[in-house]
This record gives structure tokens, sequence and C-alpha cells, in this order.
């Protein structure tokens, strides 16, 4: 049911030329791109000339999913492209993210885009070498293994003057080269019959190439999502409920006549929105619209004792053991000695600077969406499904938005754009609220993690035994979200579990166990706190828990923490020299835990720890000052190791590195979404849910281990886990109290150190 | 809705608007000046910061209505990708970016800021930038970038 202001013909009629189809492809990749085209219409990745085009010049144009949201991948993945080809890395251009221009190489989420899409776009470039040099063969009558590349030129080896360029051989037209290919996605294998380069002889992979778009970032000049404009464009406004089922039961529209340029009042099963001439008369609308909901039926653990209660007490949706070793519960029973804590991890959220924001354009039974998703391909099934189009007949083309730390996984806001337009028959641009925005954005599920573990007298764990209650997550990339929920769409699964890693998982015990249960909201109908993949997901809070589980029992022994993580970690060489790198690093003095009693109102203190994630290695060592009076902890400094195999680009890995270390600790200190027990999030704004500002940042110290002979993995993600733990174990250094709950407030170092006096 | 005239970037510009319409609404949307962002509506982030007289000023919650024949600078005011503001340019010498949605904030706020104090301390800056958000965890580099624009890092 719509609610027009205006009828649409009236809308048309009075603003004239409104509908204008509009393309926004530049002309130069219109006119060159030449992939081939499965029968569904979806790119054929078997296809050579679906990867890649040379123009005469000598310009190389790579098509790719992947995408960049701030994290320097797209640079990273040009940088294989360059160095397979041997062609300078200024004429790699990298068109991202577009579903009718590339092949589904899986989102750009996990930590996997150059774990995995490194090595889909290395094999494509080293393909494509093959291919150019056996056109150079036959060109310049000399065998391949006579051949030479520099720079985009093919010449026979001894004799310079036989040369001919890329541009001359291939320029403008196609390869028609066929590609093995195996599985889809993140799972996608390509060429691996194709020998790449030998790491050895890398000029451009390892190397520290600027981030192509960061001058366009610091001018205005970078065509974010938020300054993409579509001619005829209108603008939409969500009004959300209190609960996402919640029935409008009246809609006043006198109270909003007073706005000039309100075009239509939308209202479609449970989703009500606005769409207006500008902007600001949109924002307006929204927030004066009445509307009158339902009453909220459901109600949720309101407090947090409340909601880790549900945690433990709920039967699990799915429970399964990501490790499972000897027998934990007989080795417990003949322990002398069990140590046992439990931890508690409040939800958090992803905190965009720039809220959600897309553009639609619906016209007939075709849909182009404009849209920061890390996952384009997800949201053109999404808006396939909302829209009831075929996925083929909806086009997705990506542009950068805000850093969204998994947030932008489910496209909430394409959604709502493509309703609105498909209402009121135009391009519609929607862009939430700050409050929309911290209150309805997917959280990071809250976790209890419980832990037991006895050792021998030689300091040598013989148990370990970690649980973990966390919660599914209601939103990823392919169940349906707010608008699709308003509409009716169900999910048919529980959704994605929240991870398993950063257990303890990592240190050797004959008997070890690790459980992870998850724990549905089990409510009758959706609620307004949902939950998502966040940086590391689950693993902050694992970490927590693990590492200062570690820690506890290491002073428990008085035996130093690193020597303690050491002699657990038999055989793990990575995990050992990461471990030894970071303590080097920060200088670290051989002791137990805690440091000796000072006398002053500030105590200082050094905590460690270490972790995983999908085979990287971090440790980190943070420095703290503890104000014994007010419970106000300064984390002075970290020192940080990063393991993430061969290095593709030092200084774009030491920017991640360094944001999630601050992100890391910026959850570990601040960070806490509140909520009521309608399970409405009252967390709404930067006063309400606070993240690390300048005057609290910490010096930090960074060494990057590089290792030449593994491929590379991924590093968007790993050393956000280790900062909480490592700060809760300095702040036990520093004054003896133990922090089982983050963020660490004042509050909650006051009472920490209370309960211990 | 009225005419207002406005002052951008040395440009005199005229925009029809509320005269209680943010500024930051007329420059995006009117102007088409993208340097500036939304990013909260309630001057607690930082992303859409603007120079007004010499001041860093948060443009999402100032009236167009209240800045009529008042100098306004935005991002686009200091330099392009051809001929760079010295902030900028350390901006990118440092890679002082992930995402970037806030830097238009940060230049902004330490180009206010050296204009008053050419030589700022660490913990100068780090007072100035309080107000400004960064979510990517680029305050490191970010420091480093204001400092190497005031001559205080070379190299």
């Amino acid at each position: 049911m719509k609610t027009p202001v205006l009828t649409r013909r009236q809308f048309l009629k009075t603003t004239g030329a409104l509908v204008v189809s509009f393309n926004l492809m530049p002309s130069a990749q219109k006119a060159f791109a030449q992939f081939a085209k499965l029968p569904s219409g979806d790119i054929d990745p078997t296809s050579l000339d679906s990867w890649l085009v040379i123009t005469p010049d000598g310009y190389v144009t790579f098509y790719t999913s992947k995408v960049e949201i701030g994290t320097g991948v797209i640079t990273a993945l040009a940088q294989f492209v360059a160095e397979e080809l041997d062609v300078p890395f200024d004429k790699i251009k990298m068109d991202a993210g577009d579903t009718n221009k590339t092949i589904e190489q899986g989102g750009t989420t996990a930590s996997r885009t150059i774990l995995r899409g490194g090595p889909q776009v290395r094999q494509a470039a080293a393909a494509a070498r093959l291919e150019l040099l056996k056109l150079a063969s036959t060109q310049l009558g000399a065998p391949l293994d006579k051949l030479t590349v520099n720079d985009g030129v093919v010449s026979v080896i001894g004799d310079a003057t036989k040369r001919v360029t890329y541009g001359q051989l291939i320029g403008g037209k196609k390869f028609n080269a066929k590609l093995s290919v195996k599985g889809t996605g993140w799972d996608m294998v390509v060429a691996p019959e194709v020998k790449p380069k030998n790491p050895k002889d890398y000029k451009i992979v390892g190397k520290s190439i600027p981030r192509v778009e960061i001058p366009r970032k610091v001018t205005g000049e970078h065509d974010y999502m938020h300054d993409v404009r579509i001619p005829g464009m209108l603008h939409g406004r969500v009004v959300r409920p209190p609960m996402i089922n919640t029935e409008p039961v009246t809609i006043d529209q006198d109270s909003i006549k007073g706005i000039p340029g309100v075009v239509m009042i939308v209202r479609e099963g449970k989703f009500v929105g606005v769409v207006a001439k500008s902007e600001w008369s949109a924002l307006k609308a929204a927030h004066a619209l009445e509307v009158t909901w339902a009453k909220p039926t459901s109600k949720v653990p309101g407090t947090p004792d409340e909601l880790f209660t549900f945690l433990k007490n709920t039967k699990p949706v799915r429970s399964a053991k990501a490790v499972d070793k000897g027998n934990t519960a007989t080795a417990l029973a003949q322990s002398k000695k069990v140590y046992q804590a439990s931890y508690r991890w409040p939800f958090q959220m992803h905190g965009m600077i720039g809220p959600s924001c897309a553009i639609a354009e619906v016209k007939g039974k075709t849909a182009t969406i404009w849209s920061g998703c890390q996952g384009p391909f997800r949201t053109r099934g999404r808006i396939a499904e909302i829209l009831g189009f075929k996925e083929q007949d909806v086009r997705i083309i990506y542009h950068e938005a805000s850093g969204s730390y998994g947030r932008l996984s489910a496209d909430d806001r394409a959604e709502d754009a493509a309703l609105l337009s498909r209402a009121v028959g135009a391009p519609v641009r929607v862009q939430w609220s700050r409050q929309d925005e911290h209150g309805w954005e997917p959280k990071g599920p809250a976790q209890l993690d419980e832990v037991k573990a006895a050792v021998e007298a030689d300091g040598k764990l013989t148990v370990w035994d970690f649980t973990d209650y966390s919660q599914p997550w209601t939103v990823s990339g392919s169940t349906p979200l707010l608008a699709s929920l308003q509409v009716g769409l169900r999910p048919n699964n529980p959704g994605g579990n929240n991870g398993t890693q950063a257990s303890g998982d990592f240190y050797t015990v004959p008997n070890h166990l690790i459980t992870i249960h998850q724990i549905d909201w089990h409510f009758p109908e959706p609620i307004p706190l949902r939950t998502s993949n966040l940086r590391a997901p689950g693993d902050v809070a694992r970490c927590f828990a693990s590492e200062c589980f570690i820690d506890e029992i290491a002073a428990d022994l008085k035996i130093d923490p690193v020597e303690f993580r050491l002699k657990n970690l038999t055989g793990n060489k990575r995990g050992i020299e990461a471990l030894q790198a970071a303590a080097d690093k920060a200088g670290w003095q051989k002791r137990p835990s805690p440091a000796p009693a000072s006398n002053g109102n500030v105590a200082k203190g050094r905590g460690v720890a270490l972790t995983n994630l999908s085979n990287t290695y971090v440790a980190v060592v943070a420095e703290v000052e503890v104000n014994k009076t007010t419970g106000q902890v300064a984390v002075k400094k970290m020192a940080c190791s990063h393991d993430c195999g061969l290095i593709v680009n030092p200084d774009g890995l030491k920017n991640q590195v360094e944001g999630n270390v601050i992100q890391g600790m910026s959850r570990a200190m601040y960070e806490e979404v509140l909520f009521d027990s309608t399970s409405a999030v009252t967390s709404l704004d930067w006063s309400s849910y606070p993240i690390m500002r300048f005057p609290d940042m910490p010096e930090l110290e960074l060494v990057l281990i590089d290792r030449r002979e593994m491929d590379p993995l991924g590093a968007g993600e790993a050393a956000t886990s280790p900062p909480a733990a490592a700060i809760a174990n300095a702040i036990f250094d520093a004054v003896g109290a133990r922090l089982r709950e983050g963020p660490f407030t004042p509050k909650r170092v006051l009472a920490a150190m209370q309960k211990k006096a | 809705m009225a005419k207002f005239s406005l002052r951008v970037n040395g440009k005199s510009q005229t925009v029809d608007a509320e005269p209680e319409m943010p500024l930051l609404y007329a420059l995006r949307n009117d102007l088409q000046l993208n340097g500036p962002k939304f990013g909260c509506g309630l001057a607690q982030c930082g992303a859409c910061t603007v120079i007004i007289d010499g001041n860093a000023i948060r443009s999402c919650v100032t009236p167009v209505g209240s800045v009529q024949n008042k100098a306004v600078t935005t991002l686009e005011g200091l330099g392009n990708t051809k001929k760079m503001h010295k902030l900028q340019q350390a901006f990118v010498d440092e890679q002082a970016v992930q995402c970037g949605y806030c830097i238009n904030g940060m230049i902004m706020t330490s180009k206010a800021l050296l204009d008053k104090n050419p030589k700022p301390t660490d913990t100068q800056i780090k007072e100035a930038l309080s107000g400004n958000l960064c979510r990517c965890g680029t305050h490191i580099r970010i420091l480093r970038a204001v400092k190497r624009a005031s001559g205080q890092i070379n190299g």
C-alpha cells in the first residue's frame, strides 16, 4: 500500500523529465570491456577476456568484484597484476565491484581478499602473461624461453632490436583464451596450472607502493558513495519502527504538510518512508511524520546480568566442537587443581563514521543500485528477492563508502532505496541518520566465555576446556534485511555463526576441548538488536577470555606470562616467533605478574596477548598506567608483531595493523552498546557510544614478520583481537585486579580493585 | 525558501534554501562541494568541518542563514590533486588515510590550528583534534601528517 501525497503521474507532470536513463561507465572502459558471458548473463570466469583488457597504449584494466573499503586491498591486488604481467604499476587500472562487469570472487570480508582473491588475481594475470608471450613468440620468431618482458615490452634475450609491446600484441583485441577455473566465489581456483613468478623475483609485490586513491581522498575528489548523484535523483528517508515487525497503525499525512518538496509517503507492508525533492526536506519529513506504531510485544533481557544469564541458560540453536582432543572431563576430574573463570563481552557496534547510503533506480523489471556494499553480488541477490526480479536484471555499481568493519556486508540501505525508487518511479538516494545508524546497524554479538584448565608442575597445560556462548548473526549477506522483513520475507536459517578462533586453539594441550554454542534470540519476532559480523567476529571476546585466563594461570604459578605461553606453544614456530618479537620490541622484562606494589597513586603494568586468525599470528604487549583512586586506565604504549605470510605492501600493511590495534584498544576501553527491555538500542550517538579520541592514543610500535616462502594471508582483522586481553593483563600487572568483563571503564576497574582488596 | 549569498572558497554563490537548513546541505547538494561529509548531524564527529572566518566550524549544525557574507573555506578551497595544499600533501606523504571519510575534518581542523599556531606540539595537535573521530584508527599517521605539514618532520 502506498500513500501518495502526490500521485506519481502528477509528480512526473509537475517536475518534467525526471526519469532519465544514465550510464556511469566511463567511455574508455565501455569501449574496451570485452568479457564473455555465461548463459545466465553473468561474466564467464573461464574466459581470460573477462578478467582483463589491454589497450593499445599498454594500459591494463583488471576487473574484480573485490572492492576498496579503506583497507588498501585494491592497491595490493593491482600490485599482483603489475608484478605478474611485468607492467609498470601506474599502468594498472582496477575496475571493481560492478556486477555487470566482474566475476563474483566472494565478498570483501573476513580477511580473505588478499588470502583468496590475491591468488585468483595473480593467476589470471600470470595466464595473460603466458598468452602474451605466445603471441610474441610467433611475431618475433623466437621460442618462449628466449623471451623476456620489461615494462610491458617483450624482447628476445640477447637481441634487444627484436621487441614488441603488449599494446601492439593485443591492444584493444580479445585474447580468446580459456582459463581453467574450479569452484566459485572465495573458493574459486583460477588457472592453477599456470606457474606464477617466484617470489624471489618480485619487484612490485613487497614494495610500499602508495595507495592509489589517497590523493583523491584528501582533496574531496574521491567519488564516495555519499557523493554520487544521478540525474533526476530524489531523496528518501525511512521512518523506522520500534520493532522490526511492528505494524504502522496510522500515518498522519498532515504532520508533514508544510514541508516543501515532499513527493510521496511510501508504505509497503510495514515499511514506511518518505521521498522528497531535496535531502533537507526528506530529512525533515522523516523526522516530522507522525506514525503510530503497534506496541512491541517481545520483552528481552534488558540488563547485562539478564543478558548473560540468557546466554548461559538458553538452549543453543547450534553447537560445535572446534577442537576435540583427549578427554577433558576425565583429565579435569583427575587434576589436583582446576582453574576456572568466566568472561563477559558486551554488544559492540561497527560505528561507521559515514552512515549507510545507497541510490536505487528501479525501471520496469530492472534495477540499478549504487552502493558501498562489501559484497556486490550478495546485494544483488537481496535486491532481486525483495523486488521479485531476476538476479541478472539487477546491477550493482560499487562506490566506496565509509570504513565499515563488516557493517556493509548487510546492505540494508540498498533495500530501502529499491523500495522507495520503485514506489516513486525515479532514482532515489537514501542516507541514514546517525541515530538510525547507531540504533539499527547490526551489532557484534555479546559473548559469555567459560574456561577450565589444569597444569602440570612444570607449567605445561594438561587440560584446556573453553566454552563460547555467542549469538548467530541474525543478519548476514544472505538473510532478509530490515526492509525485507518489513515487507514479509522471512529468514530460513538462524544466520552465520560468530566464529571459533582465538579460543586457546593454538596452544598444545593433550586434553583440548573448544565448544561453541550459538544462542539464538528465540523471540517470536525479529528484534531491533540485530547481530552480524563485526571485525574479527567473536575473536575479540574469545581472545580476551583465553589470553586473560592463560595469564591468570601464569600468575598463580608465578611464571612470567611470556614464558608460560612459550612453554605451551610447543612446536608452533610462527606463534613462538610472533610472541617473542612483540616481547622484544616492548623490552619485556622477565618476571611474574603482578608487578611489585607501588607506593604512588599511579600504578604501571604491562600485559601480553597472542592470537591467530585464519593462520595470521599477532602478539600485542600493552603498557598501562592505572589511577588507583579513580580507576582511570591510560594505555601508554603498545607493541605489536604481525605475521601474515608474504607481505604484499609493507606500509599498507602497517596502516591496517595500526588501525586494527587502535580499534581493538577502543573496543576494550570504551565501547558497550546499551539497550532497553524492548531491545531498543539506547546508544544512539557518539556521546552515548564513545570511541577512542586523539588525546587517548597510545604510542605504537610494530614488527612485521615477512615470510617470502608463504602465500600472503589476511591482515584486515587479526590485530583487533589481542589489545583487549593485553590491556586487561597489564591492568592486573599494575594493580593485581582481574577484569573479566569489558569495556574497562573506571567503574569496572575500581570494582575489580575492591573485590581483590 | 529564501535566497542566500555565500562566499565559498573565494567565490560568491547564491543558494535557495530554508534559513535553518544546515550549511553542509548547501555545500554538498547545491554547490557540489563533496569535501565536507555528513557524519552525525550533531556536531559530534567533525566529518563536516569547514573553516568560517578562520575557525573550524561544524557545517552540519550551522544554519545556512547564519553564514551570509562570511568567508567559507572547504577542503576544495585548499587544493586539488594537481596542486595540493601542504596539509593535503603531508597526508599523502604519510599515507594518513584508511577509508578517509573523516579526513576532511582532520585536514580542515588542522588547517585552522596551523594558521593560529604554526608549530604545535603533539599535545596541542591531539587537543585540537580531540573532537574529530576516526574509526579506522589512523590517529598515529594523522598526527604525523600534521607535524609534517608544520615542518616538524622532514624527509
